[in-house]
């Protein structure tokens, strides 16, 4: 059993980066997520672990110290909030090209523009879709709790370094400021430089006489070599939907209907299906952890189970468009959100499935 | 029927009297006969080949003609995105302190769009070398007019020469550079004669060795020609450098150990 505190999720996401062995983070302020680099700073993890944090000039250099640090095999991290991860998508698709592994928080908050502060999850497609130029695609983690804040961090550093892949987690201000009560995982070692070098072959260290020197970059300007490249990259993308779905099913068993719904929403989607179970609707809930790989097979199994879904989202539909694409046509599906920092009440969910979904 | 054609080896010990060091790759470079780039990546590879620090050292090549500087130069090499390699060096020396990392960069890399991490990365004392290649253009995208292209010179982007009422003045980075505190010690020299080439070895390699006393940046900025952008014969653009470009950037030390020069532009 780890150790137990009351933290904030940010706070959770920066304590849990030190006990994963991360070696670097490079960050810039930006609310909602200021407190990781904030918590970093208090808690020394130079002389915790050797961990460097620097708070850079900017994120666009946040993103490319990261880079550095993951060219040379270093795990390497950065957190912001939406306009910052705009900021970093050059970054972003540099990293996913030059097959790096690193991990971004995003503590997303209302758009577009400078928009606001509150929490929202209007960065789905961004993250989910790729902001950046190219085809590539992150691994996207979406953590509902606080305790998901801490676990989170540790698994896409390990699903980064086996994917060697960005990997990013896509929380929100609310997951971000709440404080919930957490069991922190030990502290794992940071790697010795030997280790690191004997572990990521790959990576830009220092060539020794005795191998070939080596390359990171995301160039190949013959068409037939950046083709490979891209032909790669795609099945890399495929293995990872084999074996990297994650979701979590709640009441599903006897459901007529199905709210789908992550982070935050699936949080509320908990009490709506409380409230709409106790007026007799038989509903449950399904919640992806991995937005990328997206649990294509499993909703599509639950399609063929239910009358209808209706997908819960801080934003103007965007992940619904994934459960329809893995649903199909054969159910009825549709979309309920708020935007611009406002959360949905449990009520006024329950009367969108009401309205949409059931009498619709 | 023609007689096959038979290679003499000519390269025979006994004539050797300069041998190219095995930390520059043996292919052809994808500079344009005539450019300076090459003779620096010499020097460079030179310097960490005396210094016998190949095995120890990260190199971070930019965007624009030196993009492939990482295809010519044997050592471990991290190519950035256009301007960001001074944030990948940042990172790279924090966390490998042990190693010597050098960043690689052109004038529209360095003094344009990567600005704010180059002057931050030197502002913060980062603990690297920077080896910056100012010829006035954008070379790689055709010619195009730099931060760095002179009053009235002729570019693609300014086909009637830089009018500096519309298009601003010319940006020297060095000077600005140099007066901030991160910084221990900046220096500019050329390449087109054995001489200056001799003296920019010199400062490369002032500048690599002064990474083992953790002082801050050391920018050794190299004004060189493009004959190609510039629409000149090389020997043409060396003139035309020496007459044009050495007046605005003059050579020479301009700060060391910290210090700057008295006698630099910057002091005046």
């Amino acid at each position: 059993m780890g150790e137990l505190r009351l933290m904030k999720g940010n706070e959770a996401i920066a304590e849990a980066a030190i006990r994963a062995g991360c070696d670097g983070y490079f960050g810039y302020p930006i609310t909602p997520q200021s407190e990781v680099m904030e918590y970093l700073m208090a808690e020394r993890p130079f002389e915790r672990t050797g961990m460097v944090v620097l708070q850079a000039e900017s994120e666009t250099a946040s993103i490319n110290m990261v880079y550095g640090a993951a060219a040379s095999g270093k795990m390497a991290m950065t957190s912001s909030s939406s306009p910052g991860v705009s900021l970093m998508q050059e970054g972003l698709s540099y990293l996913a090209g030059a097959e790096l592994p690193a991990l971004i928080v995003n503590i997303v908050r209302g758009g577009p523009g400078l928009g606001t502060i509150q929490p929202s999850q209007a960065d789905y497609f961004q993250a989910v879709k790729g902001g950046g130029h190219g085809d590539y695609k992150l691994i996207v983690l979406a953590p509902a709790s606080v305790q998901e804040m801490c676990d989170h961090v540790k698994l896409a550093f390990e699903l980064a370094f086996k994917y060697r892949n960005p990997a990013m987690i896509l929380s929100d201000g609310a997951i971000g400021q709440m404080m919930e009560k957490v069991v922190l995982f030990d502290a794992i070692p940071r790697r010795t430089e030997e280790e690191l070098v004997s572990q990521n072959p790959w990576a830009a260290t220092g060539k020794p006489k005795n191998r070939e020197h080596i390359i990171i970059t995301s160039l190949d300007l013959d068409p037939a070599g950046q083709e490979r490249v891209n032909l790669k990259l795609q099945a890399k993308y495929r293995e990872m939907e084999k074996n990297e779905v994650l979701y979590e099913t709640l009441g599903c068993e006897d459901a007529e209907y199905v709210f789908v719904a992550f982070g935050l929403s699936a949080r509320i989607c908990q009490k709506s299906m409380d409230l709409a179970r106790a007026k007799g609707i038989k509903v449950g809930l399904f919640r992806p952890i991995t937005l990328f790989p997206f649990p294509v097979i499993p909703i599509h199994e639950l399609g063929k189970k239910v009358k209808g879904m209706l997908v819960v989202e801080m934003n103007a539909g965007q992940m619904i468009e994934d459960v329809k694409l893995s649903v199909g046509c054969s159910i009825k599906i549709e979309h309920y959100g708020r935007f611009g920092g406002i959360i949905p009440t449990p009520d006024e969910v329950v009367h969108a499935l009401e309205n949409q979904i059931i009498g619709g | 029927m023609q007689e096959p054609f038979v290679k003499t080896e000519i390269r025979k010990d006994e004539n050797i009297v300069y041998k190219r060091t095995d930390l520059l790759v043996d292919r052809p470079l994808s500079y344009c006969p005539g450019c300076g780039h090459g003779v620096v990546h010499r020097m460079l590879m030179e310097t960490l080949e005396e210094m016998n620090i190949q095995d120890k050292t990260i190199g971070v090549s930019p965007v624009g003609c030196s993009v492939l500087a990482y295809d010519f130069m044997n050592i471990d090499m991290v190519g950035a995105a256009h301007g960001r390699a001074p944030a990948l060096a940042t990172a790279i020396k924090r966390l490998w302190p042990n190693r010597f990392v050098f960043t690689y960069q052109g004038d529209g890399d360095l003094a344009a769009i990567g600005t704010a991490e180059t002057i931050h990365a030197c502002n913060r004392g980062e603990n690297f070398t920077i080896i910056f290649i100012n010829n006035g253009i954008y070379g790689m995208t055709g010619g195009q007019m730099a931060p760095t292209t002179l009053p009235g010179m002729r570019s693609s982007t300014s086909p009637y020469g830089r009018d500096v009422p519309t298009m601003g003045h010319p940006l020297r980075i060095t000077e600005l550079i140099a007066n901030l505190p991160g910084v221990y010690y900046v220096t500019r020299q050329a390449v087109h004669t054995p001489s200056h080439v001799r003296k920019t070895k010199k400062a490369i390699r002032k500048a690599m060795e002064q990474q083992k006393e953790n002082k801050g940046i050391a920018f050794v900025e190299v004004v060189s020609n493009c004959n190609s952008g510039w629409k000149m014969t090389p020997v043409q653009s060396n003139i035309w450098m020496e007459e044009n470009m050495f007046p605005f950037y003059p050579l020479g030390d301009i700060k060391v150990d910290g210090k700057l020069i008295q006698s630099s532009e910057i002091a005046k």
